[in-house]
């Protein structure tokens, strides 16, 4: 197929389509490589990517994709350590405003051990020992799903959105986090508020009867993080690619769990999730057909260059309705050639569409919302109606918020 | 003679509380309601990850297995409360719904306050609970969860309407 052609960019779009859909209808359950990995091949041999675009993909992916293992890793081995039942008690222990409580928490999992880790981990923690306070989970439950998003945004490790971009920007781990703090935390905030007012009488018989809890610490596990998060730290400072703090931590939590006999070879394999790093390979060669093939030159105009607010704003809004239209993953890959050349402003302000954008429907897109629909898979989806009012009234104000934020920032930082 | 009492976390005391003062020689049916909306929230953001974390690590299972035992200890606590034998009926869904569904054959319904309780005065009940008020098929007593404030906090008549002009 001649590269650049109309057939050639419908083909790649198709592919990309099958792998979205691959991946969220899930065939007899398999991972979503097994039909990632044949689209990617399908794709190469079609031609819609040169095995040397392919291979460059694949090297640049690579590194993004050990990262995230690490993390996914160090989360799972943290929470065998007791992490989370801990995070519960501390929840538990304090007394008056709980739903300040658990933003604190689930925002500061999510800032150093990923969305994933709150999503999975932290979310079914919070909701029991909300109801073991007699306290209503529902807004704690929903604030958890909300800030696995909206707080991704501080460090390249919160989200793997994140972490591609952080890659190709050439930015240090510090100066992310420098620059997203001001978003983060504006992000937050207007969630928090909108939240007191969205579930102001669920909120208001707060808990009655706070139990007392006695979880142990788990200081091993805590001191192991702690120092993870310095190490990013260092080894930006001194030039070393920080996925080697996370794989150093994960690696020192996994030799105790197994020395301790606690865990077994299989289980730590397991935790590094290393097929979706198979998914997230394939669907970079795709989304590089897609690319290649005219959607990146088209794309480009949309993505302004530089700091000021209003392009800063409509780089945030476009990737917040692509993440919506697909997914937050593709989206990043779509958009970072065009944002990463307009240097780290219109890159983070894509980061601030893609990371808070998803919001709007409980399933991370619209378009999958709508898959789920057509498949009548999920027939009895409850309280949809409840979840996507909070989150158009959530989305727009926090990725205002949060844009508005980062332009303070780059002003004051400088870009 | 039957009484259904709501059980909800936060104001459920109060409610038991009546059903002690009020309902006396009353058969007592005490109805908890877990609400979907949690744990299809966490299944659907596990969805939203495109496929990150192992099966088993399901957190809409998880809090749908605490949210089983969350109720069951509640229902327990309340029945300790109430001091005599009661039916417990434990329910999924929408609380809106399934409360007025459960009322059929009710005699009576109980149900606590649960909007503004700083002051006598409008809004008064949570969406569910206004929604139960305006369509359970039987009699209601609606209880303040706490001592309830006094008199003065009422809030004071509206101005009365401008003059229309001609």
């Amino acid at each position: 197929m001649p590269p650049g052609s109309v057939i050639a960019e419908t083909s790649s779009v198709l592919l990309l389509l099958v792998v979205l859909g691959g991946a969220v209808i899930k065939p007899r359950g398999l991972p979503e490589a097994v039909t990632a990995v044949p689209a990617a091949g399908v794709a190469m041999a079609l031609g819609l990517v040169s095995p040397h675009a392919a291979r460059e993909e694949i090297s640049q992916l690579l590194p993004v994709v050990g990262f995230l293992a690490s993390i996914l890793a160090l989360a799972q081995l943290s929470d065998r350590e007791g992490l989370f039942e801990a995070a519960g008690a501390v929840l538990a222990r304090g007394r008056g405003n709980l739903l300040a409580r658990v933003f604190l928490i689930a925002s500061a999992i999510t800032a150093v051990l990923s969305l994933d880790a709150t999503v999975v981990l932290l979310t079914p923690v919070v909701f029991a020992t909300v109801a073991r306070l007699h306290a209503r989970p529902k807004p704690h439950v929903y604030a958890c799903t909300h800030l696995a998003n909206t707080a991704s945004l501080l460090l390249p490790v919160s989200n793997l959105t994140n972490l591609l971009a952080y890659t190709a920007s050439g930015l240090s781990f510090t100066r992310f986090g420098a620059l997203m703090a001001i978003p983060w935390l504006a992000a937050i905030a207007v969630e928090y508020v909108i939240f007191r007012l969205f579930f102001a009488s669920d909120l208001r018989v707060a808990e009655r009867r706070p139990p007392p809890e006695n979880a142990q610490v788990p200081f091993f596990a805590l001191a192991v993080v702690a120092a993870t998060l310095g190490g990013f730290v260092a080894a930006s400072a001194l030039g070393v690619n920080p996925a080697w703090a996370a794989f150093a931590g994960a690696v020192v939590l996994a030799v105790r769990a197994l020395l301790q006999r606690r865990v077994t070879p299989a289980e730590v394999l397991r935790s590094a999730d290393l097929p979706f790093g198979a998914f997230v390979l394939a669907l970079g060669v795709v989304v590089a057909a897609v690319v290649g093939n005219g959607l990146g030159d088209a794309v480009r105009p949309l993505v302004s260059q530089g700091t000021a607010l209003p392009g800063l704003l409509a780089v945030a809004v476009l990737a917040g309705v692509l993440a919506n239209l697909l997914n937050n993953l593709p989206t990043v890959l779509l958009l970072l050639p065009a944002a990463a050349a307009g240097g780290p402003g219109p890159l983070l302000a894509m980061l601030i569409g893609v990371n808070v954008g998803p919001n709007l429907t409980y399933v991370g897109s619209l378009a999958t919302l709508l898959w789920r629909r057509v498949l009548r898979e999920h027939d009895h989806e409850p309280a949809i109606g409840e979840f996507m009012r909070l989150g158009v009234l959530t989305v727009p104000a926090a990725i205002a918020a949060a844009v508005v934020g980062l332009w303070l920032g780059l002003h004051v930082i400088g870009g | 003679m039957t009484v259904v009492v709501w059980i909800v976390e936060g104001t459920w005391q109060a409610c038991i509380d009546a059903a002690r003062r009020f309902a006396q020689g009353m058969d007592v049916i005490l109805l908890h309601i877990t609400e979907e909306g949690p744990a299809a929230a966490a299944r659907g953001a596990r969805t939203g990850l495109l496929g990150r974390s192992h099966p088993a690590h399901d957190p809409g299972k998880r809090i749908e297995a605490a949210a089983a035992t969350a109720a069951a200890n509640l229902l327990d606590s309340a029945a300790d409360r109430l001091g005599r034998p009661a039916r417990r009926a434990s329910r999924s869904g929408r609380a809106e719904h399934e409360v007025t569904a459960a009322c059929a054959d009710a005699d009576l319904l109980i149900v606590a306050r649960d909007g503004d309780l700083r002051r006598l005065g409008p809004k008064s009940l949570g969406p569910a609970t206004r929604f139960i008020v305006d369509h359970v098929p039987c009699p209601l007593l609606l209880v303040w969860p706490d001592e309830p404030p006094a008199l003065a906090s009422m809030p004071p008549h509206p101005p009365p309407p401008p003059p229309k002009r001609r």
